[in-house]
């Protein structure tokens, strides 16, 4: 009979934070942020079609970094579960802190359970029905769920990224003001992405209902402009 | 989360038939006390919604519902709507038992919206009128026990570029129209007086007042459709679908245009 080596829990849950930070790592970044009466959400993303950022209900955002087929595989379960609920229950009972739970629980299942880790980080954002304040879900590799009131940034670089944002983060900033200062905190100092390579989307209170849209090509030029 | 070999899919009905079986969106069967199913057509005692009509006109597709329920020969509801936006596009109107009917559009409006948040595009105007389509005939055993839905369903078709309008039948069947339709108990009157007005090209103002005549002149002859009511400001639900999008017609314009429509008649001697 042959035994199986002895590996140290420590030992295996470092590799696999590891193994699941690289993957990581390797995308680009993405920075959710509060504005006067929204949430934005934008990344380097040189994909027209393949979307980082999504809707999934009437308030409610998505947006992931790292590998595409597995936070796409969580966008869908993720308009899954708020269709459902909202389907069962009522509209108004669909919100983003019991999706960030679902979304905790099941990445910290595959964690410690799974061959592999997932190797995405995301956010879920949401714009509070009656107050219209911003709040953002930041969501581990492992399951750890933190939650921001202000901003957050995801994806590879994310720390340098994040000093380089919270210098300029104001609180209540229009829409124009927080996009300039995203970009240009993705880009850093000598670079800048040029607009073909960004995509971006708002929850608004202008919007109606469906509070998710896209911020087209078109106007991200004048935005930027 | 689904394994990619059982995966739902884009449709909503799918997901809901498995992860919430007791809700699901298919109909059963309703049995009697000794198990045995209600005979075909037994007269179960629920609200019924009655007229609807659509018409295209120049920018696109007016649809209008009376607001009349009945029971039997009771008046369940005064102010029961039948017009819905199905989704940015499109919109459907009822007609037949308004419980199912209302459920039917509830799960449609779903089925639509998860659809374009999954695959990240809209389905076609006839993907969509297949959709519906496919839950009418889901819905026919409950329609041979007298629970019937008879939908319409009119959009504007971003691809061909022009408003479109399809009837159904119980058992699914769907059928386009050219320019104008109307179904429900006071159908046959309201469709007639549209055959009368209707021109090509109508403009919103001509195309509202057609309607809001046609529905007229059915509550006058049917018991089962509803009047305008202007002393509890009731007046029918109409709607517009076109380029920019599903929008109602306001309640003041609509008061407006019926004021308009009775002085015609004044105008023109009309019997009582």
């Amino acid at each position: 009979m042959t035994m199986p080596f002895y590996v140290a829990p420590e030992q295996v849950m470092k590799d696999r934070a590891d193994y699941a930070r690289k993957g990581i790592a390797r995308g680009r970044a993405l920075i959710g942020t509060v504005y006067q009466g929204g949430v934005l959400l934008c990344a380097e993303n040189p994909s027209r079609s393949l979307h980082k950022i999504s809707e999934i209900y009437d308030r409610i955002a998505f947006a992931g970094v790292g590998k595409y087929n597995e936070f796409d595989q969580l966008r869908v379960a993720g308009v899954r579960h708020a269709d459902t609920k909202g389907y069962a229950y009522s509209r108004d009972d669909v919100d983003a802190r019991s999706l960030a739970n679902i979304y905790a629980q099941y990445l910290g299942q595959v964690f410690t359970h799974e061959m592999k880790p997932m190797e995405v980080e995301i956010l879920v954002a949401e714009l509070a029905p009656l107050t219209q304040v911003g709040e953002l879900y930041h969501i581990l590799y492992d399951g750890t769920v933190m939650d921001e009131s202000n901003f957050s940034v995801i994806g590879g670089d994310s720390e340098t990224i994040s000093e380089r944002f919270s210098i300029t983060f104001n609180k209540d900033w229009n829409l124009k003001e927080a996009l300039r200062a995203s970009v240009a905190a993705l880009a850093g100092p000598e670079r800048k992405i040029p607009v073909s390579e960004l995509e971006a989307a708002v929850l608004s209170e202008s919007n109606g209902r469906r509070a998710f849209s896209r911020l087209g090509h078109l106007q991200l030029d004048e935005l930027l402009a | 989360m689904f394994s990619p070999t059982e995966d739902p899919g884009p449709s909503f009905v799918e997901v809901i038939s498995r992860v919430l079986p007791e809700k699901s969106a298919l109909p059963r069967l309703i049995s009697g006390p000794d198990g045995a199913n209600y005979r075909s057509g037994s007269p179960i005692s629920v609200p019924h919604g009655t007229t609807i009509a659509a018409v295209r006109y120049a920018d696109g597709v007016i649809m209008a519902g009376d607001r009349r329920a009945t029971e039997g020969n009771f008046i369940a509801h005064r102010r029961i709507e039948k017009v819905f936006a199905a989704d940015k596009h499109s919109a459907v109107a009822i007609a037949g038992a308004a419980g199912p009917a209302i459920e039917m559009v509830k799960l449609f409006q779903v089925q639509l919206e998860h659809y374009e948040k999954v695959e990240g595009s809209v389905l076609s105007l006839e993907g969509k009128a297949n959709q519906l389509s496919q839950m009418i005939r889901a819905n026919l055993p409950m329609a041979m026990q007298g629970l019937a839905v008879v939908p319409l369903f009119a959009g504007w078709d971003i691809l061909r570029r022009r408003g479109r309008i399809f009837t159904y039948d119980i058992t699914g069947g769907r059928y386009e129209e050219v320019d104008y339709h109307a179904t429900g108990s006071g159908g046959r009157d309201a469709k007639a007086t549209i055959k009368l007005g209707y021109r090509d090209q109508l403009d919103t103002v001509s195309a509202v007042k057609l309607l809001i005549s046609a529905l007229l002149e059915a509550s006058e002859e049917d018991s089962a459709t509803g009047g305008p009511d202007p002393v509890r400001g009731i007046y029918p639900v109409i709607a517009t679908v076109s380029e920019p999008g599903f929008k109602r017609v306001t309640d003041e314009e609509i008061a407006e245009l019926t004021q308009q429509v009775l002085a015609d008649r004044a105008d023109r001697g009309v019997a009582q």
